[in-house]
C-alpha cells in the first residue's frame, strides 16, 4: 500500500510511517516558524516562510541548490549567527518559547544539528560522543552514556571494542553515525540534519535513513536534502522551498502522489533542479 | 625555423641549468657554513667548554658555561613574554575580532617583525635599562621577548585558522560556548603547528645578538641576579671573534657550533612535529 503511494522508491527501505492523511494542524507542534524573512547583507535568502515541525516526526526540506531549504534549518538552532553580516525577521518558537530570547548554548543543546560532511572531532570515538556532556558538565556516569548513544546511532556493535581509537579511523558513513551519537548524547529535543548523507555512499546512506525512521521515537527530527526519493523514503511531511519561499508543505504521500503546486510538481517530477 | 627552434631549446635548457646552479648555491652555502664550523669549532670544544668561566687573556682552557646559562635564562624570560602574548592575540585574530582589528593587529605585528633587531635593542635599554640602571638578564629578555610575540603571533594564527570550520560548527551546535570551542576542540586541533610555531620563534631569537648588546650586555662570571648583567653566547661569539688573540677565536669558533647545533636541533625537532600532520575529518 505504501509502495504504491511513493514514487520512485526503490530500495527496500521501512516505510517512513503512518502520515497519510493527518494534516499538519492536527498534530502537536515541537517547533513554529511563523513569517521568516532572512537576509545575508542586503540579498534576501528567505521569504516570509510560516512552517511547523511536528513532533516526535521527520520533517523533510527538499528543494534545488540555493532555495534556501540549509539556511531555514540553521535558524532552527541559530547556527546562522555564527556568519556574520546576516539578519533574521520573524519569530521561531520551540515548545512555544520564542528562541532568539534564549540563551543560545541552552537552545543548541535543545536543538542539535548534524552537518552535510561528517565532522567528527580529532578525539578519541568515546570522547567524541562524550564532549556534549563534558562541556555541559554533566552528571550522569559518562559509559553509559556513551554506550546508549552510540546503540541509538546503530553504531554501539562496530565500535564497542575501539572506544578509545581515533575517530578519523572510522569509515565516512560510520563517522557520520558517530557525528549523530555525539547530537544524541545531550538528549535534544529536536535534531536538525542537513544533507546528511550528501558524502556518503547508498549503503551507509541506507543505515543512516533506516536510522532516522527509529529515531523519532526519541526526537523530533527536521531534515534537508536534495534527494527527493530519500524525503519520500524517511519523512512524514514534506516542505518544497524555491527561491526562498515555501511552496508547499503538505504529508510527504500527499506532497509526492498529489502536489497542489504545478511548481512543485515539475520539480518532483525531475523537469527541473 | 628549425634555427629559430634550436635557438628555443637553448634557451630553455640554459634557463633551467642557471636555476638549477643557483638553486645548489643556496644548499651549498648551508652545508658550506655547517662544514667550517664543524671544522674550526669541533676542533675547539671541549667538556671545558660547558662547564668552565671563561678565563683571562693568555691562559688557556675555560669556558663559557656562563654563557650558556646565560643564554638559557634569557630565552626563558623571552619565551615567558612572547609565548602567551603571541599565543592569546592569535587566537584574538583567529576567533574574535571583526575584520578591521584583525587587519590592523596583523599589519602591525608584520611591521613589529620587520623592525631591526638593533631598534628593538634600543628600545628595551630605554625602557628597562635606563630606569634600573643595570643592563640586566631582564632586559635582554625582554627585549628576546619583544621579537617572538610577532612570531608566534602570525604563524600560531595561521595554524588555528586552518582548522577546519566544520570542527567549529559540531562543537557550537553541541552548546559549546565560543571560548570551550576554541579551548576543547580548536586548539587540540591545532597544537601540533602551534608548538612548531613556538619552536621556531624560539629557534629564531636564540641566535639574535643585536638586542643584546646593550641589554644584557656581557659579563665575564656567573651573572649574580636577574637584575645584574649576563653573558649570552652570540654576544659571546662577537665579544671573542672582534679579540686579537688566538684562543678567543676559537672559543667564538666552539660557541658558534654550539649555538648553531641548538638551533639546526629544535629546528628539525619542530618540523618532525609538524611532519606527522594536522588531523583533518575523511571526506
Amino acid at each position: 500500500m505504501h509502495a504504491s503511494v511513493r514514487p520512485a522508491v526503490s530500495v527496500n527501505i521501512t516505510p517512513a510511517g503512518s502520515a497519510n492523511r493527518e494534516t499538519a494542524a492536527a498534530l502537536p507542534m515541537r517547533m513554529n516558524v511563523t513569517k521568516l524573512n532572512f537576509y545575508y547583507g542586503p540579498k534576501q535568502t528567505l521569504f516570509d516562510i510560516s512552517l511547523g515541525v511536528a513532533a516526535s516526526k521527520v520533517t523533510a526540506l527538499i528543494g534545488p541548490s540555493g532555495c534556501g531549504k540549509s539556511t531555514l534549518l540553521r535558524t532552527m538552532n541559530r547556527m546562522h549567527e555564527t556568519v556574520r553580516n546576516t539578519r533574521l525577521e520573524g519569530e521561531i518558537l520551540l515548545d512555544g518559547q520564542n528562541i532568539l530570547a534564549q540563551d543560545v548554548t541552552l537552545l543548541r543543546r535543545r536543538v542539535g544539528m548534524v552537518f552535510q560532511r561528517p565532522n567528527p572531532f580529532p578525539k578519541s570515538i568515546f570522547d567524541n560522543v562524550a564532549y556534549g556532556l563534558r562541556i555541559n558538565g554533566s552528571k550522569l556516569p559518562l559509559p553509559d552514556a556513551v554506550e546508549k548513544s552510540l546503540r541509538h546511532a546503530a553504531l554501539w556493535d562496530e565500535v564497542k571494542d575501539h572506544l578509545h581509537k581515533s575517530a578519523y579511523e572510522l569509515s565516512g558513513g560510520q563517522q557520520q553515525r558517530l557525528c549523530i551519537a555525539r547530537a544524541l548524547a545531550v538528549e535534544p529535543e529536536v535534531l536538525l540534519l542537513d544533507e546528511p548523507c550528501s558524502a556518503l555512499d547508498p549503503i551507509s546512506t541506507a543505515k543512516i535513513e533506516e536510522l532516522l525512521v527509529q529515531l523519532k521515537d526519541l526526537c523530533t527530527i527536521a531534515i534537508v536534502t536534495h534527494n527527493m526519493q530519500q524525503a519520500a523514503r524517511v519523512s512524514d511531511f514534506t516542505a518544497f522551498l524555491l527561491t526562498g519561499q515555501l511552496i508547499e508543505f503538505s504529508p510527504t504521500p500527499h506532497l509526492f502522489t498529489t502536489p497542489s503546486d504545478p511548481r512543485t510538481e515539475a520539480y518532483i517530477t525531475g523537469r527541473f533542479g | 625555423m628549425s634555427g629559430r627552434l634550436r635557438w628555443r631549446k637553448f634557451v630553455s635548457g640554459f634557463m633551467l641549468t642557471m636555476t638549477g646552479v643557483c638553486a645548489v648555491v643556496a644548499v651549498a652555502v648551508l652545508f658550506f657554513i655547517l662544514g667550517y664550523l664543524l671544522y674550526h669549532g669541533g676542533t675547539s670544544i671541549s667538556w671545558n667548554f660547558f662547564t668552565k668561566l671563561p678565563t683571562p687573556v693568555g691562559e688557556s682552557g675555560g669556558g663559557m658555561a656562563n654563557a650558556i646559562v646565560g643564554s638559557a635564562k634569557l630565552l626563558l624570560l623571552a619565551s615567558l613574554i612572547g609565548v602567551p602574548i603571541g599565543f592569546f592575540g592569535a587566537i584574538y585574530l583567529a576567533e574574535f575580532s571583526g575584520s578591521t582589528v584583525a587587519f590592523v593587529v596583523r599589519y602591525a605585528a608584520d611591521l613589529l617583525n620587520g623592525v631591526p633587531s638593533i631598534v628593538i635593542g634600543i628600545f628595551a635599554y630605554s625602557l628597562v635599562v635606563l630606569p634600573f640602571k643595570h643592563f640586566s638578564t631582564l632586559a635582554g629578555g625582554f627585549a628576546l621577548g619583544l621579537m617572538m610575540i610577532p612570531i608566534t603571533l602570525r604563524s600560531t594564527e595561521e595554524f588555528l585558522l586552518a582548522v577546519p570550520p566544520p570542527l567549529r560548527e559540531g562543537a557550537m551546535a553541541l552548546g559549546a560556548s565560543k571560548w570551550k570551542t576554541i579551548a576543547t576542540v580548536i586548539v587540540p586541533a591545532a597544537y601540533r603547528g602551534i608548538l612548531t610555531a613556538v619552536l621556531l620563534a624560539f629557534a629564531r631569537v636564540a641566535g639574535e645578538t643585536a638586542p643584546l648588546l646593550f641589554t644584557a650586555f656581557g659579563n665575564r662570571f656567573w651573572s649574580p641576579g636577574w637584575n645584574q648583567p649576563t653573558a649570552s653566547l652570540p654576544v659571546m661569539i662577537f665579544t671573542y671573534a672582534i679579540a686579537p688573540y688566538e684562543d678567543w677565536h676559537r672559543q667564538a669558533w666552539a660557541a658558534g657550533l654550539v649555538l648553531l647545533g641548538l638551533i639546526l636541533i629544535i629546528n628539525i625537532v619542530a618540523r618532525a612535529i609538524l611532519a606527522r600532520g594536522i588531523a583533518v575529518p575523511r571526506t
